[in-house]
């Protein structure tokens, strides 16, 4: 099994300074595109490749690069943005990637910068990522100072200034137009879109913004070929995934794997299995802004198409396991506080609905509830969707309580009929 | 046009609008909060949901923000689609959530936007049972009051603070549900335009801290169309009036003009009208010399005495009185006894400006013509602090540059936070040429300081550089000559150029070199436009109507002299020994004033005039725009219009009302022949009605009289007066000259003005009220001979000294409001650094200044902008006596008295 993007990262988590990167045939593909490879080439390249993005959407790379408009000249300086924002609950896998092989994630940028033609790059990162944050500033200056960045690049003519920016911190950095716009040093509000922004992103440039794990597969693709990337994953989708696993299971952590792997392998064979006493009730696939796949579709396989077809979203594929001894009202009510609390504030139904939501879900939960409420929750999952508010953020936020009210209805109902949560004496 | 379908019926649209727009320019009441007029759209509320259909097959459509889709050809929405019915709905409840109860103590209830889109979605029954979050008030100075649990986070109060005026002390705090609107610190709102927050929010977190002091509620007010008395730009407003007093001014919008938005002196400064002090009844001065009250026969039966004595009759104008009030003077003193009621200097100034307006050929432009300027040119004169309004349309003129960025991205030029993203704030040119530092600064490409004939000679080879045939510049340092080329390539490479100057600066030879370089520019595909701010309210119909300036009148006044001085304090127009010699000469002053002013007190017969509020009026503005104003409040005591004092002392019966008067003159004076059309006359009526001047009442008013009778004390209206005195009369499209105020069904806040207008943020339905006197007519060319000054030299420990007229405290009846005197900075000598150090002063140090016409003790304002050698005062300042600037002042440090 190929592990191309965890392969440098050494069980002691140090890693690779600049010489060991490239003994292990580092920028071999910073060479190969600066050394020939038009930058259309380099964008045919990953389009063939068919790499959707690793960040929780799944848009296809290539042609998010194909949408940055050509004509250098007349749109002005271009930007590529690394959304190192990893702030997904239960999500750790760019962080893995970050301060395991912090190179891989610069060799990655060069070509992609390459590939439209950008100048400067920022790589967008969470505040709280210190180590990461180390690593990348130490790689920065080694690839400097070795002439991987800076003017004139390996003699081809290519500039480019690389900057990592530690994020001030809010969940909301993470959506790509709020990220732009705290770049630009101002409130992380979301941006309305059109325009979008390869047209019109940081400082009104066109810009593309990709996540971590997506551009670590760039350099791989660039080394090794479209076909070498497609048949690494075990379904439609090409590649490996960093899958996660939190909650009660033996090994909570994270793992390199064939894209399309199942879910139940990913838990059994990787997580391995449910703690004694624990059972499994059902996961978040994605992080917490994905909706609950329950035991009985527990062998998807986790990929983009699959796990739609299940009702929910690939997201981050970062597991998050309910066991049977968690109150999932509880559980919701956790996480709705988390959204609640990361909203901007910018539009009502967010910033109004879903304090409301984690209220009604915390009288629940304290035996407080009324059957009304119920009502009221659907209609927050309804009018908290897509296009009703203003981004992502909020629909988010209801997907795992959509599901939640719909897999989890008689727990809602005991609750509000006994006017107790029944996991309290169990515990 | 676009043709769109809302419901499954055609309607009409322009397709550059958003469907906000076209849904409420279609007359359709569909609700939003963060979407303002002139602020554009950003999505934020999510109240104006509506289903979008992709063609006549979808019936599935999904939600969408109106606001934020464009009304494209062929676009089919649903307003009443039951999801999208039930979504608005829920927005209000969710807004509600926080939103506390208190409309019964809040001073927005009645005119409050969130209670109208409340009843417009249905929201009715309260489902949260939570607690709501609290915020903590802060203080905001004089004008605005703040109550931020109120606050429905439409973002709407910082895009307007800080986007659209340039704002910087206002901002959005925190997040999620606690987000904050404020200062980072309790502390005085510092922009010039924060009184349109009280408008601009849409519930009651801004409010009105002037009408707080004597509270009422919309509908318990009487309103009448009015027009700005504090500067020369004519602002349209509406007042409201009860118990005899003005209670608040309301901005009214007009088009072509203000807008949606006045200046805080606009707003706040109608505080004298209800001073304690104001003149209320005739007052007679005794053979011993001591003033008593006197009722109007008396006081006209002493008018008769006085003038019978058949000798000289001298009239004094005023720039602050109405055209009709200075007409009625000249008619009784007759065109040689008639003064304009300003100096010598200011008269000229004023004079040269109708010249270049009149017979040049370049047009002064609208305010909205202003905006879209696309390269301006501000010339020694500080528009911020003389004409406020005028800054702010410039600063939506430089915008012009990001909304290029945005056609080009094809970014609607409604989707403002996109246009502000893409173009990160690029502005078109605008230079500021100036004496000192201007709040124009901020947006300018370049700033140029120096003393007045400096500026003027800039202008002047700013010309040269356009049109050689024009005289060049001599001796022009380097600097100035490259700026002058960067300046004049700017001007001619744009489409629609401005040129900003004024009488500010009291120099002629700065109004000619604007007027120079417009003239310069005229022709080609190029539209160039000239804007000069005038001083006062009327400067502008007084320069109009000609007559020699206050110097004159006192040159002429011979002993035994009478001198009627009509709204006009001359201590403010020249030396106090002069004004003092002119009144010991003569044998009998008589003065007509609402205010009690130095001029009031040494009248031997004062005649109580009316105020802006008490009586019709017509006004004209720097743009040469005659507008009309009506009266609101009804005195009960003697106090009548200044016209008719007059008329009733020239004892003539022909003028009954204000019509006779606007007939006669419009007769007399052929450039007044248009002033008619200014507004309807007196008997108009519809369907039989006048139009009525307070909103249906809501409350039990008319309990405040009830141990005596449950019927309202009725105010005596005159006959010929478009409006009723009351809530009964016409409520239905009005002229847009008489409406009083803004109200339609459903839509009490002043937002129900989209009801009156054909297009949202177009023109008042029936065309922007007030009628232009004069076009250029291009009879003559500036002056081809107009050569620049020599440059300034400085003189050996001399200073020349140059006004500035703050926008709080330099203009004469706002000083007199409470609210804006609070405002009011104290008089200072600003003097640049290098000269402070050479007298030996800091910045607050005391200095003594001696000018031919008397001397000063005066604190120094160290501002490092200003040229060596010139000094800038803070001029009309209450308790500063007049000066005559710009002129040479010898400065030295003050010595404290022993």
């Amino acid at each position: 099994m190929e592990t191309p993007l965890t392969n440098n990262i050494r069980p002691d988590r140090e890693p690779l300074d600049i010489e060991g990167y490239e003994q292990a045939g580092g920028y071999r593909a910073v060479r190969k595109v600066l050394g020939g490879m038009a930058p259309a080439d380099v964008i045919e390249a990953i389009t063939q490749s068919k790499l959707r993005g690793r960040g929780g959407a799944g848009f296809p790379t290539g042609i998010k690069w194909s949408l940055v408009p050509k004509d250098l000249a007349a749109s002005g300086p271009h930007y590529l943005v690394v959304n190192a924002d990893e702030m997904e609950p239960g999500t750790f896998k760019d962080r893995l990637l970050l301060e395991g092989d912090p190179h891989q994630m610069i060799e990655a940028v060069i070509v992609a910068a390459y590939a439209i033609q950008a100048e400067t790059a920022y790589i967008f990162l969470r505040g709280e990522y210190f180590l990461a944050e180390r690593r990348l500033r130490r790689a920065v200056g080694e690839a400097d100072a070795r002439g991987y960045l800076g003017t004139n690049i390996l003699g081809s003519g290519y500039d480019l200034a690389v900057h990592v920016h530690a994020s001030g911190g809010r969940y909301i950095c993470g959506e790509e137009t709020a990220l732009l716009t705290a770049l630009e040093g101002r409130r992380a509000v979301p941006r309305a879109k059109p325009p979008f922004p390869q047209t019109s992103g940081l400082w009104g440039k066109p810009t593309v913004v990709n996540n971590v794990e997506t551009l670590c597969n760039v350099p791989h693709i660039i080394n090794n070929g479209a076909d070498w990337f497609m048949g690494l994953g075990r379904g439609e989708d090409g590649g490996t995934k960093i899958y996660g696993a939190s909650g009660r299971v033996r090994r909570p952590g994270s793992w390199e794997l064939p894209m399309s792997t199942p879910l139940c392998e990913i838990i059994e064979e990787h997580a391995g299995g449910m703690r004694d006493g624990y059972e499994l009730r059902g996961v978040l696939p994605g992080g917490l802004s994905t909706s609950f796949i329950m035991a009985d579709d527990i062998e998807v396989k986790m990929d983009f198409a699959s796990v739609e077809k299940v009702g929910s979203r690939l997201g981050t594929g970062a597991v998050i396991v309910l066991d049977q001894r968690t109150c999932p009202i509880g559980m919701l009510r956790n996480l709705e506080h988390f959204f609640a609390q990361e909203s901007c504030g910018w539009c009502t139904p967010c910033r109004d609905g879903l304090p409301w939501v984690e209220r009604l879900l915390a009288g629940i939960e304290a035996g407080e509830g009324e059957m009304d409420d119920l009502d009221i929750l659907e209609q927050h999952v309804k009018f908290l969707g897509p296009g009703r508010t203003f981004c992502a953020h909020a629909p988010g936020a209801m997907a795992p309580l959509a599901s939640g009210l719909k897999y989890f209805r008689a727990e809602f109902e005991q609750h509000i009929h006994e006017k107790r949560c029944p996991w309290n004496e169990a515990h | 046009m676009a043709i769109i379908h809302i419901d499954d019926r055609e309607f009409t649209a322009n397709p550059k609008d958003n469907l906000l727009q076209a849904c409420l320019s279609n007359g359709f009441d569909l609700p939003y909060f963060c979407w303002h007029p002139a602020l554009g759209s950003v999505g934020a509320c999510r109240q104006c949901a509506v289903r979008q259909f992709a063609n006549p097959e979808d019936t599935t459509g999904r939600i969408v923000m109106a606001c934020m889709t464009p009304a494209t050809d062929g676009t089919r929405i649903s307003i009443a689609d039951p999801e999208a019915v039930s979504f608005r709905a829920s927005v209000i409840e969710w807004l509600m959530t926080n939103h506390p109860h208190d409309c019964p103590v809040c001073e927005e209830g009645g005119e409050c936007h969130l209670q109208d889109m409340t009843v417009m979605t249905g929201h009715a029954y309260r489902r949260y049972r939570f607690s709501k979050r609290t915020h903590r008030n802060q203080y905001l100075g004089p004008f605005v009051k703040h109550e931020m649990n109120r606050c429905i986070a439409c973002y709407r109060c910082v895009r307007f603070y800080r986007d659209y005026a340039g704002g910087a002390d206002l901002d959005v705090y925190a997040a999620r549900n606690n987000v904050y609107f404020g200062r980072a610190e309790d502390g005085v709102l510092e922009n010039e335009f924060s009184g349109n927050l009280v408008e601009v929010c849409p519930t009651g977190v801004f409010t009105d801290k002037t009408l707080s002091a004597a509270y009422n509620r919309k509908w318990d007010m009487r309103s009448a169309p009015s027009v700005c008395v504090h500067c020369g730009v004519g602002c349209n407003t509406s007042v409201n009036e009860r118990g005899g007093q003005v209670r608040r001014i309301l901005n009214r919008y007009n088009g072509a003009v203000n807008g949606y938005f006045l200046c805080d002196r606009g707003r706040f400064g109608y505080g004298f009208a209800n001073r304690p002090d104001r003149v209320r009844t005739p007052v007679l001065r005794d053979p011993g010399g001591s003033m008593r009250t006197a009722t109007r026969t008396e006081a006209l039966d002493a008018l008769t005495k006085t003038l019978g004595t058949g000798g000289k009759i001298i009239g004094i104008g005023s720039p602050r009185a109405s055209l009709e009030a200075n007409f009625a003077l000249r008619r009784l003193v007759g065109a040689d006894g008639f003064h304009a009621g300003v100096s010598a200097r200011e008269a000229r100034c004023l004079a040269t400006a109708i010249e270049i307006l009149q017979a040049g050929a370049v047009p002064t432009p609208t305010l909205r013509e202003m905006e879209a300027a696309d390269v301006v040119l501000v010339l020694g004169e500080d528009v911020a602090d003389t004409a406020p309004r005028v800054a702010l349309a410039l600063r939506q003129a430089a915008r012009g540059r990001s909304m290029e960025i945005a056609d080009r991205l094809k970014i609607a030029h409604w989707q403002d936070a996109a246009v502000r993203d893409a173009a990160q704030g690029a502005r078109s040119p605008l230079f500021v040429a100036s004496v000192a530092a201007t709040r124009l600064d901020d947006i300018a490409a370049r700033t140029c300081r120096a003393a007045p004939c400096d500026i003027a000679r800039l202008g002047f080879a700013i010309r040269h550089r356009i049109d050689a045939n024009a005289p060049s510049v001599e001796d022009l340092p380097e600097a100035m000559q490259a700026l002058a080329g960067e300046i004049a390539d700017a001007l001619l490479a744009a489409k629609r150029p401005l040129i900003v100057s004024g009488c500010g600066l009291g120099d002629e030879a700065v109004l000619r070199a604007a007027a120079g370089i417009a003239q310069a520019l005229n022709g080609a595909d190029r539209l160039p436009g000239i804007v000069l701010a005038v001083p006062e309210c009327n400067s502008m119909g007084l320069a109009l109507m000609q007559g020699g300036s206050v110097e004159d009148a006192i040159d002429t006044v011979t002993e035994g002299a009478t001198v009627i001085v009509l709204e006009n304090d001359l201590y403010r127009r020249a030396e106090r020994k002069r004004v003092d010699a002119l009144f010991d000469a003569a044998a009998n002053v008589i003065v007509l004033d609402h205010v009690s002013t130095a001029t009031v007190a040494r009248a031997d017969i004062v005649l109580p005039s009316a105020n802006f509020a008490e009586c019709d009026g017509t006004l004209v503005s720097g743009e040469g725009r005659a507008q009309r104003s009506f009266q609101a409040v009804f005195p009960k005591d003697d106090v009548q219009a200044s016209w008719m004092w007059l008329r009733d002392i020239a004892g003539t019966s022909e003028w009954h009302r204000l019509d006779d008067v606007v007939r006669s003159l419009a007769s007399a004076m052929t450039q007044f022949v248009a002033i008619g059309e200014a507004t309807p006359p007196g008997d108009f009526r519809i369907a039989g009605s006048r139009i009525r001047s307070e909103p249906h009442r809501y409350s039990g008013r008319t309990a405040v009289d009830a141990d005596r009778t449950v019927h309202e004390p009725r105010a005596s209206v005159p006959e010929e007066s478009p409006f009723s005195s009351t809530m009964e009369g016409y409520y239905g499209q009005m002229p847009a000259s008489l409406i009083p105020f803004f109200w339609a069904p459903a839509w009490n806040s002043i937002q129900s003005l989209n009801k009156f207008q054909d297009e949202v943020g177009g023109a008042l339905r029936g065309g922007d009220p007030g009628v232009r006197l004069f076009e250029p007519n291009g009879a003559a060319a500036p002056r081809p001979d107009a050569t620049a000054p020599g440059q300034f030299v400085r003189g050996p420990g001399q200073w020349f000294v140059v006004p500035r007229r703050p926008i709080f405290g330099g203009e004469e009846l706002s000083a007199l409001a409470p609210a804006v005197a609070e405002r009011i900075a104290a008089p200072s000598l600003a003097l640049n650094p290098a000269d402070a150090r050479s007298l030996d002063v800091e910045n607050g140090g005391m200095i003594d200044i001696d000018f031919k016409s008397g001397s000063y003790r005066l604190a120094v304002t160290v501002a490092p902008e200003l040229p060596s050698g010139v000094a800038m005062l803070s001029v009309g300042l209450p308790g500063m006596d007049w000066c005559a600037l710009p002129g040479w002042g010898t400065p030295r440090r003050a010595e404290p008295a022993p």
